[in-house]
């Protein structure tokens, strides 16, 4: 975790400045603006930066929380302090309703399926009686403390700049934390963080409705701040801008949040005031200039100007390096264990016509490696992903320590001790290789988002960091621990898959082409660590196309054909097997 | 409710619905050709009518000084990009398209205005200005960030849509206009009354799905561009033109676009930001279309269209409000329908 020092001194900063004398009145109005325009450009960040889901109608979630304190505490009367909690439990629920049917939307949709319903309540808000309609809600009570009334922008200035200062720590809490990792292994798609038991639909639900929460308070805020609301500042524009502001300040960093609204804010000020005067004309010029601003900005710096800022400064000290000391619960394994770890009988895909996998059979027994080959194409990676249940098997079954688990999610296989690695890599590559390793320990952490937020998770985290130091370790990538991922090699980051799936302590490792990218001394290594694992107890089963490495590793070779297996048996018979050499020279010998 | 009602209403969605399946034809168009998800249809719309009835009431419409603004800054960019390996024959031919035709069009605008064009020049100058603008905005806006992901062109795409909205307002003010019909006369079948510029809706929306349909689906020039959608690296290693396929997708739309605005501006009053709502509709068909279907889209607009003018008539107050919610269960439908393949992002 970074220090604390620099939102120490933000926060007292932010304090200071009303006690500025001679401080325009008019500033602290735009400060208290900035503020809300940060929370719930924070929200976005999360979602869309770190998440990667973008949505154009958070201002929607704005409007339930102004329209909900606005309702109860003008015709029914309640303190604005007790609306605070029903204003944020309004936009949270709504967002988890709205997730339900929203989140699961890929790719493109989702931005537009919150455009659709952003536009939808912008309509239904201006159409309610009972919120007033076009005219909105006025007379709303200030927040008070005591007989002390918030009626100026410059009493409410610092119940905005708490939120926004305790939104911020809570929410980079959440992020370096197991949930967090979670959340930004979402962006690089789903497949990788599921292999490893997270649970992506309910992580996304949970960015959702984090977003929104912020966004209520923003718009809980605003309402006490105007004492009235109206449908316009919660429109399709409104939302539109939202996002301009978490891209303009960079979308993925907590910060870049408030960033991006100080300059958004600030901006569209300046606009207002000094457009009219140079191009004269009826008004909406600030809208042209936003717009073609953004476009530049995606053109120019699309990464956001927060990332640009903080190069400027020292790089940020080195983590450090967990305590290794600190242990995990294992995996009971019984003593008496099966000898047949893994049972694929009569596997079938089919896509279409097209037979991936043509009634395979084979097992993996305890203590062993088995080597999967075959030309390309010959169905090596279907079969690992119906092992693993990322694809469901068309008919046949497959069974883990003699137990069924046909068709069973990625989460569930997982929980049985097989991980794999992916022949595509799959890293988070702006994570540290620690933080991508520690994805593999999630189902060993018991940490939830609220613990995570409020930093009662660190005796957990300690030690989920400690497992994922001593994979990396293992694998011998202890100098690289604290490097981003992106950054190391091709064949590194194979290595760095290892260690994740180690992590998940599996009693059986399915590979994927591990040695693709690596060199020769490289490959030896990892042979060595692939035969201390087995002698260690593990099992591991591999895919890979060098014959010299799995001819000197394997125990057991099973050779795939146009999705049919043609042979199987030890290393010796199979490089003499005729059918295995006319399927990889096309003649028999 | 009597059956006169409800055939009127029908006829009312339909004729709505038509302008919808043109604009959602478009949006698909765009989409399957350059990813770009192009909110800014509906200022195509609005531009195409404005333009229009500006003209025909004698009035200069501010639409053709942009496209000259445009061509400029596309020229601009063209000598930037190539700007170590200038030649004659590319600057000439860059001046052409960006430089010289705006501003002959520019010429021709301002002479036809102050005479009060007949209702054929006035549509033909239309059409071209707006085809212009489409044309360059892809140029400027697009084109140096085709390799990115579909969200940073969505989030590009919003950008001009809120610069074109702006400059819609200076253009022709927030006062609504109309236009003359494109068709005039009527004729009437028992209780319905066909008017001529209804038949001329319908004429042109079946006339281009059918186009379109043939283009995509038989030509090789139209598959070519739909290889481009789905790998733009594979597409110019076979040897097709990437940038020319997102111009001509740009062109046809903003055709389309214009070309709707003026067949609807004869029948409601527009104004300088009802494209935004109009080009949404236009969406939720595309949506419901996926995307990529044409007759699935085309299909799906006159629903929306049907389901507007039924919900004008029950809620009218709750119009947009059952117009946008439609797209939620469709979207749900969609994506629990497509397999959960993995998106390679980034």
């Amino acid at each position: 975790m970074q220090s604390r020092l620099p939102i120490t001194i933000f926060a007292a900063v932010m304090a200071a400045i009303p006690f500025v004398p001679g401080m325009p009145p008019f500033w602290i109005v735009l400060l208290d603006n900035i503020g809300l325009a940060a929370l719930v450009a924070m929200g976005l960040v999360l979602l869309t930066g770190v998440g990667g889901l973008t949505s154009f109608g958070q201002a929607a979630f704005v409007g339930f929380g102004a329209y909900t304190t606005a309702v109860l505490s003008t015709a029914y009367g309640l303190s604005p302090w007790l609306t605070l909690p029903l204003s944020l439990v309004v936009s949270g629920s709504l967002a988890v309703l709205l997730g339900l049917i929203t989140v699961r939307l890929s790719g493109h949709y989702l931005p537009l399926g919150t455009l659709a319903w952003g536009l939808g309540l912008f309509y239904l808000f201006s159409k309610l009686e009972f919120l007033g309609r076009n005219d909105g809600i006025s007379a709303i009570p200030p927040l008070s403390i005591g007989t002390f009334k918030m009626l100026s922008p410059g009493s409410i200035y610092y119940a905005i700049w708490v939120a926004v200062i305790l939104s911020a720590l809570l929410t980079m809490n959440l992020l370096d934390s197991r949930t967090g990792r979670a959340i930004r292994a979402l962006r690089r798609g789903h497949v990788a963080a599921e292999a490893f038991g997270v649970h992506t639909p309910r992580a996304k639900l949970l960015v959702f409705i984090h977003a929104a929460v912020l966004a209520g308070l923003s718009g809980w805020l605003y309402a006490h701040l105007q004492r009235a609301v109206n449908p316009t500042p919660f429109g399709a524009q409104a939302g539109i801008e939202y996002l301009f502001i978490a891209v303009v300040g960079g979308a993925g960093y907590v910060w870049g949040g408030v960033l991006g609204a100080a300059i958004v804010v600030v901006l569209k000020e300046v606009l207002q005031s000094y457009l009219p005067l140079i191009l004269p004309g009826s008004g909406q010029v600030e809208t042209i200039v936003f717009g073609i601003m953004l476009v530049a900005l995606l053109q120019l710096a699309p990464g956001g100007l927060w990332p640009w800022l903080i190069s400027f400064l020292p790089e940020a000290t080195r983590g450090k390096k967990p305590d290794t000391s600190l242990k995990l619960e294992q995996r009971t394994r019984s003593p008496g264990e099966a000898s047949i770890l893994l049972q694929v009988e009569k596997a079938r895909k089919q896509f279409g016509g097209v037979v991936a996998v043509n009634n395979v059979s084979f097992d993996v027994q305890a203590r062993e490696i088995v080597a999967l080959i075959g030309p390309n194409g010959a169905g090596k990676s279907t079969t690992f992903n119906l092992i693993t249940g990322v694809l469901s098997a068309t008919s046949g079954s497959i069974s883990v320590l003699g137990k069924k688990v046909d068709n069973a999610p990625p989460q569930e296989i997982v929980k049985l001790g097989i991980s794999r690695t992916f022949q595509h890599v799959k890293l988070v590559p702006d994570m540290t290789v620690l933080e991508n390793v520690a994805i593999g320990a999630h189902l060993r952490g018991h940490s939830g988002p609220i613990s995570s937020m409020l930093r009662l998770d660190r005796a957990d985290e300690a030690k989920l960091l400690a497992e994922a130091a001593r994979q990396i370790e293992r694998v011998g990538l202890a100098d690289q621990m604290h490097q981003l991922a992106g950054s190391l090699s091709l064949g590194q980051q194979r290595i760095v898959e290892i260690a994740r799936a180690l992590c998940v302590d599996p009693m059986l490792l399915l590979l994927d082409e591990p040695a693709a990218g690596l060199r020769h001394m490289e490959k030896q290594q990892l042979a060595k660590l692939l035969r201390d694992l087995r002698d260690g107890g593990m099992s591991v089963l591999l895919v890979e196309h060098d014959m010299g490495f799995v001819m000197n590793l394997a125990d057991r070779i099973v050779v795939l054909d146009f999705g049919t297996k043609i042979a199987e048996g030890t290393p010796a018979t199979i490089k003499t097997n005729p059918e295995v050499i006319k399927a990889y020279l096309g003649v028999a010998a | 409710m009597n059956t006169t009602i409800m055939l009127f209403l029908v006829q009312d969605g339909i004729t709505n619905g038509a302008i919808y399946a043109l604009l959602g034809l478009a949006l698909v168009l765009v989409f399957a050709v350059t990813r770009v998800i192009l909110i800014p249809q509906g200022e195509f719309v609005t531009y195409g009518a404005l333009t229009y009835a500006s003209l025909a009431a004698g009035q200069m419409p501010g639409t053709a000084k942009l496209a000259l603004a445009l061509g400029i800054g596309a020229f601009g960019f063209d000598l930037f990009v190539a700007r170590r390996a200038l030649h004659g024959r590319l600057i000439l031919r860059s001046l052409v398209t960006n430089v010289v035709l705006p501003a002959v069009v520019l010429a021709l605008t301002v002479y036809f205005a102050a005479q009060k064009p007949p209702v054929a020049v006035a549509i033909v100058l239309s059409l071209v200005i707006v085809a212009m603008i489409g044309l360059y905005l892809y140029r400027i806006a697009f084109q140096p960030l085709a390799h990115t992901s579909v969200l940073v062109l969505l989030i590009a795409s919003v950008g001009v849509h809120l610069a074109l909205q702006g400059l819609g307002l200076l253009f022709f003010g927030a006062e609504g206009q109309r236009g003359p019909a494109v068709l005039a006369g009527s004729f009437t079948a028992g209780a319905l009354r066909f008017t001529g510029q209804s038949l001329t809706v319908y004429g042109i929306t079946i006339a281009f799905i059918v186009g379109l349909w043939l283009f995509f689906g038989l030509t090789l020039y139209g598959k070519a561009l739909r290889a481009t959608a789905v790998n733009r690296l594979g597409a110019r290693l076979a040897g097709i033109r990437t940038t020319l396929s997102g111009q001509i997708a740009f062109l046809l739309a903003s055709v389309i676009g214009a070309l709707s605005g003026i067949l609807i501006v004869p029948i409601t009053t527009l104004y300088y930001d009802s494209g935004f709502l109009i080009g949404l509709k236009g969406f939720v068909a595309a949506i419901i279309g996926g995307l990529v279907s044409y007759p699935l889209t085309a299909v799906a607009a006159l629903v929306v269209g049907i389901v507007e003018a039924f919900s004008s008539f029950y809620a009218s107050n709750y119009k947009e409000v059952i117009v946008f919610m439609l797209l939620i269960p469709v979207l749900l439908l969609r994506s629990l329908a497509a397999p959960a393949v993995e998106e390679e992002k980034d």
